[in-house]
């Protein structure tokens, strides 16, 4: 990968020759980087205690969930409210392959993937609706799940029921296994994401996000692109259920099929900040640490973290990610594009993306028309 | 005969859908706002009624009269505040602050009047009801109800396509710049029709608390109820949430009579069942 990637000149109207490039630092050095800290937390198990392990499942878990989430809104602007359909599903894949002898830990990238089949014809139903409709869809597909599962009596209907095949392991063992599981989905989740943005698919859900009529008239699939993500999406949230299935021990259509999981998948997003790879990070350490501080009040730390949320989509709707990107230009991913060159020098990432009027052009056409060419190259 | 009741128990129910729904509908229509925490308002109405009118020993009617009132102005006031400004960034903005919104009163409720259910108590109405024949018995206050949602339903119409005020919102509806460049302050305008909307939700929400019991989480379930309506009858159509109603009314009786624990999933299949034909609804006159 080199450091600076070249796209072909978009043409503006006010200014001479820009040139978009790759932004943030080099996609090399970000690999490097990446790998020293999955090799620090895959050590992890060896220097802190149980309960943090524990802890740090969890962390792994929400996070994998923000990061999809933020894929879906931030990224190919879909808002679904209803992704812990996937989750539930992804939990009663791994009980249902353990009842009949498989591995319960084995089961998890199994379920993952039964999880993303499922969202393909569940995405040509709900593409039908747009905007809103299309998030109260998504509730009721959710809603719909948990009621299917819940009326299984051999899955133990609404009660629940344990999961097989995990009890042969000693505590210690089943702690550290599930931790390392939990990395590796995080890290896959993680990479794909990453992968992903930096694929022309990101740049066509990027223009698909900001304009999606300009996007379809420079010759975007709108629809494929969406599947596409929808079905990531399905497969991450299926895998951090299957995590919460074998680390719970247990599935409970109540607890696995919770609207709790969107709310939190949401506020982590919007306060990290949404269309940035590192805002769910930002997001998830932060509700990590109020939950800490909070948690013996009960339901007020999702209370405050739901407030600061809404506080944040009107102040900042870039997250506090985005607040700090503006102010010192850092990125620690380059999924995005920088515009060099012309009358204003340098611009940023936001700037592009939210209609490239600091490069003197506006409106449709230009954005989608960068888009097009750089896709054609 | 049982299915004959379950489908006149239906068709009451989908009243007091539609009566649910309009608000949904109507800040849809005009402000193009999805109101995501709109069944938790409702619900908000509810607890505010059994929360205020033993304290003051009057009759539980004069919740109407006090509650309705109230949500209208809060509607207006919101509808000026918080929603405008979120829908100054996007609609994106204003779905991502009104599930908030939902997510926040759903647990606050939780935290001030636990989980437990609770229901509002109207005297004797609640009990009595009258026969059709042996099997099909109907209660007065789910007759009250379609009725109020009938009503409901047609005054907003009759507002809408017959004063000026109607016709001021339904001109910024439809193109606000334009509707602007004539003189209408678009903003005050979106802040009546919430008013108009809130008022409704105020008395979904109570008539809610007087057919049933409610718990903090029952907003969730009532909108997407609303929100089924609205889609299978057809965005965009008032008479069509109400038939959209009793159509979801009559599957849930229909398959809570087949197996108690398959009310809510009848309702979710037929309305998938149409999402699936008929994308626009029965009588839909626009896509979402």
């Amino acid at each position: 990968m080199t450091t600076q990637e070249r796209a072909p000149t978009p043409r503006t109207a006010a200014s001479g020759t820009l040139h978009v490039r790759r932004a943030g630092a080099s996609g090399t050095l970000v690999g490097a980087a990446g790998l020293v800290v999955l090799v620090v937390f895959a050590f992890m198990p060896v220097i802190v205690s149980e309960a943090d392990t524990t802890l740090l499942v969890n962390f792994f878990v929400l996070l994998t969930m923000a990061v999809m989430w933020n894929l879906l809104a931030g990224y190919a602007g879909m808002v679904s409210i209803g992704q812990q359909a996937f989750v539930g599903l992804g939990g009663y894949g791994v009980l249902v392959l353990a009842m009949n002898g498989f591995d319960p830990v084995a089961a998890i990238p199994v379920a993952a993937v039964v999880a993303a089949l499922i969202a393909v014809p569940v995405s040509v139903l709900l593409f039908r609706l747009g905007g809103g409709y299309f998030a109260i869809a998504t509730w009721v597909v959710a809603d719909t799940a948990q009621i299917v599962v819940s009326s299984i009596t051999s899955l133990g209907g609404g009660t629940g029921h344990p999961v097989p095949g995990l009890s042969s392991m000693s505590p210690h063992t089943f702690a550290e296994t599930t931790y390392w599981a939990a990395l590796a989905v995080v890290s896959v989740s993680l990479g794909i994401a990453y992968g992903l943005l930096r694929s022309p698919l990101g740049l066509l859900m990027a223009a698909v996000r900001d304009d999606e009529v300009s996007a379809r008239s420079a010759g975007a699939r709108v629809m494929t692109t969406r599947r596409i993500v929808y079905v990531v999406a399905a497969l991450g949230c299926g895998a951090a259920g299957a995590i919460l299935a074998v680390s719970q021990l247990q599935v409970q259509p109540s607890s696995i099929f919770s609207v709790q999981w969107a709310a939190e998948m949401i506020f982590v997003s919007m306060i990290g900040g949404m269309g940035t790879l590192e805002g769910p990070i930002l997001g998830t350490v932060l509700f990590f640490v109020l939950q800490q501080n909070l948690a013996q009040d009960g339901a007020w730390y999702l209370i405050i973290f739901g407030a600061v949320a809404v506080l944040v989509a009107i102040w900042t709707p870039r997250g506090l990610w985005g607040a700090i990107r503006q102010r010192t230009g850092i990125e620690l991913f380059p999924v995005g594009y920088r515009l060099h060159g012309g009358a204003r020098g340098l611009v940023t990432q936001a700037q592009l993306l939210d209609g490239g009027s600091a490069a003197g052009s506006n409106g449709p056409g230009s954005r989608a028309g960068a888009v097009w060419r750089r896709l054609r190259s | 005969m049982e299915w004959a009741n379950a489908i006149v128990q239906g068709i009451v129910t989908g009243g007091f859908y539609a009566l649910f729904a309009c608000g949904l509908s109507l800040m849809f229509g005009v402000m193009g706002i999805i109101n995501l925490a709109h069944g938790d308002l409702a619900i908000i109405a509810a607890y505010v009624a059994i929360a205020l009118v033993p304290s003051t020993h009057l009759p539980m009617v004069w919740a109407f009269v006090v509650v309705v009132p109230i949500f209208a102005l809060g509607g207006y006031l919101l509808q000026r505040t918080l929603l405008q400004t979120s829908l100054d960034r996007s609609p994106f903005t204003t779905l991502l602050v009104t599930f908030g919104l939902s997510v926040i009163i759903e647990n606050v409720l939780l935290e001030v009047f636990s989980a437990n259910g609770q229901s509002i108590t109207i005297g004797t109405l609640i009990t009595k009801s009258f026969s059709v024949n042996t099997t099909i018995t109907i209660s007065y206050l789910s007759v009250i109800v379609l009725a109020v949602a009938i009503v409901v339903l047609g005054g907003i119409q009759l507002f809408l396509s017959r004063t000026p005020t109607g016709r001021q919102i339904r001109a910024v509806a439809d193109d606000r710049e334009a509707a602007q460049l004539v003189g209408a302050n678009y903003r005050h305008v979106f802040g009546i029709a919430a008013a108009i909307a809130f008022a409704t939700v105020a008395l979904a929400g109570l008539s809610y608390g007087m057919l049933t019991e409610f718990v903090p989480t029952s907003g969730v379930t009532t909108l997407l109820f609303a929100f089924e309506s609205v889609v299978i009858g057809g965005i965009g159509n008032v008479w069509g949430t109400l038939v959209g109603g009793v159509i979801l009314g009559v599957a849930q009786q229909i398959g809570a009579q087949i197996n108690p624990a398959y009310q809510i999933l009848a309702g979710n299949l037929v309305f998938l069942a149409v999402l699936a034909v008929r994308p626009r609804g029965l009588f839909g006159v626009r896509t979402a």
